[in-house]
């Protein structure tokens, strides 16, 4: 048995609405695979959940009419994999959440846990930074538009107020089109692993293919929350294909991070990751944008 | 402690439980329906032992609450045999190859492999490996686990060729 003491079962999104209201202590279920096994310790014992793994309305994902391509938050990781849509606009996110664990958790795993959890090793959330993500939230005070840069507050902590439930993901059409993307989870085992380092780029080259005209780097891991590479990213505007652009990325990475040393991996050999991932990753996007890097 | 009513349909028979809602798919299916393929491994989603197909996937039945099982469709390794209760080809390949010894893991892996044995695409021995990583096993060292996976899909490939030209 679950140790936990309440199990309220929403019917639909705005009986989950309600609930959260009433029972402010309560936590959100989604598919489990963090609460679950917790569940199985003491850390949470006692709780009160809110299950809204049977609410079907908040699994999908489709293209609105702008091209936002938009995914509610209780599709699986292995849905995200497979989907046409996933497929044709960010492929890299289908990757990325390919490396989750193994199939059993890729098919209960769902992305709007992920990033709720707010963990900075989430697989998902270096590409949806990197691909300037925003987060539908819903509560009965109406809906709020949240830039997914500004969601993260702390390690495990997220600005998911009182009342509110995460209903959509969207990735803007701006942010996808003729933009090509690159994840390389680093860890220790090729499955059932967490990352010692995540990092995700994607590139727009300029029409010619000679250059860079938008470049966005993202890592998990790095930092007590995923963070985006910023100073590299305005470096490497308008900067052609070469191996100084390499440098430039690598390098300016570090800037933006503080990894720090944990039993999986020290900080010093983090900063290693965070400039090699970054140069790779971004070889590799610049590759699938049909690009060739000169030196 | 709550209690609830679950419908769902087991190895092809629609059964009802009354559960107490803290249970987990696992504790309802070898608890209260006796299908004691379903192994108590880690029973934090680590070790696979506990799988078996909803709707058609693989999912750790530790780490699914028994109440989510309503209205789905969930087949355990019992499903596989026939009426008579005669072993299916995947199981049967298991033994041939050698990939059972203690035999703790192998329901588990069983289930894993049904997505691999009843597709169409042949799946390489490097995408047995990745369909299958979710399920550990202290015993074989896998090589022949995947050989056994790898000569039952060969073997359903080509009996569906066969079927499909008459
Ligand atoms: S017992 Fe379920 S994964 Fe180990
Ligand atoms: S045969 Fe013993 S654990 Fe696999």
């Amino acid at each position: 048995m679950y140790d936990f003491k309440t199990l309220y079962e929403a019917s639909s999104v705005e009986d989950a609405l309600r609930l959260r209201k009433d029972h402010p202590k309560a936590l959100v279920l989604a598919g489990g695979s963090d609460i679950l096994i917790k569940l199985r310790g003491e850390e949470i014992s006692g709780c009160e959940l809110i299950s809204i793994y049977a609410l079907d309305e908040l699994r999908g994902v489709c293209l609105e009419e702008d091209g936002s391509l938009l995914i509610r938050p209780l599709t699986s990781f292995s849905d995200i994999t497979m989907h046409p849509l996933i497929k044709q606009c960010v492929p890299v996110l289908g990757e990325a959440v390919d490396q989750i664990g193994g199939p059993q958790i890729r098919n209960i795993g769902t992305i709007g846990g992920n990033i709720c959890n707010g963990v900075t090793s989430a697989d998902s959330a270096s590409t949806l930074k990197a691909y300037d993500a925003v987060l539908e939230l819903a509560s009965f005070e109406g809906i709020r538009i949240l830039p997914y840069a500004e969601f993260n507050l702390g390690p495990g902590k997220v600005d998911l107020r009182p009342g509110e439930l995460l209903t959509g993901i969207r990735i803007p059409r701006e942010s996808w089109e003729h933009t090509y993307g690159e994840y390389i989870k680093y860890a220790m085992r090729r499955a059932m692993d967490i990352a010692t380092l995540g990092c995700s780029v994607n590139v727009r080259l300029t029409a010619d293919k000679q250059r860079i005209d938008r470049l966005r780097i993202a890592f998990g891991v790095a930092a007590p929350t995923p963070v985006r590479g910023r100073t590299a990213e305005a470096a490497a505007i308008g900067h052609a294909l070469d191996a100084a652009l390499l440098d430039i990325v690598g390098e300016g990475s570090l800037a933006d991070v503080m990894p720090r040393t944990s039993w999986r991996a020290s900080k010093e050999f983090r900063l290693h990751l965070v400039q090699e991932l970054a140069r790779r990753a971004t070889i590799a996007a610049i590759g699938k944008a049909g690009g060739t890097i000169n030196d | 402690m709550t209690r609830k009513t679950v419908t769902c349909t087991i190895n092809g028979k629609r059964r009802e439980f009354s559960i107490d809602v803290r249970s987990s798919l696992s504790e309802m299916l070898r608890g209260e329906a006796s299908l004691d393929s379903i192994k108590h491994g880690c029973d934090v989603g680590e070790c696979g032992a506990c799988t078996v197909l909803i709707d058609g996937r693989p999912f750790n039945s530790c780490i699914y609450l028994a109440v989510w099982a309503e209205g789905k469709e969930i087949l355990t390794l019992e499903g596989l045999t026939d009426t008579k209760g005669t072993i299916s080809d995947i199981q049967q390949a298991f033994m041939d190859e050698g990939a059972v010894q203690c035999g703790f893991c192998t329901p588990g892996f069983i289930m894993s492999s049904i997505p691999i044995i009843t597709s169409d695409t042949p799946a390489s021995r490097e995408e047995i490996r990745k369909q299958v990583s979710g399920n550990l096993c202290r015993c074989t060292g896998y090589e022949n686990i995947v050989n056994a996976i790898e000569k039952t899909q060969k073997k359903r490939i080509e009996e569906r060729k066969g079927s499909g030209k008459k």
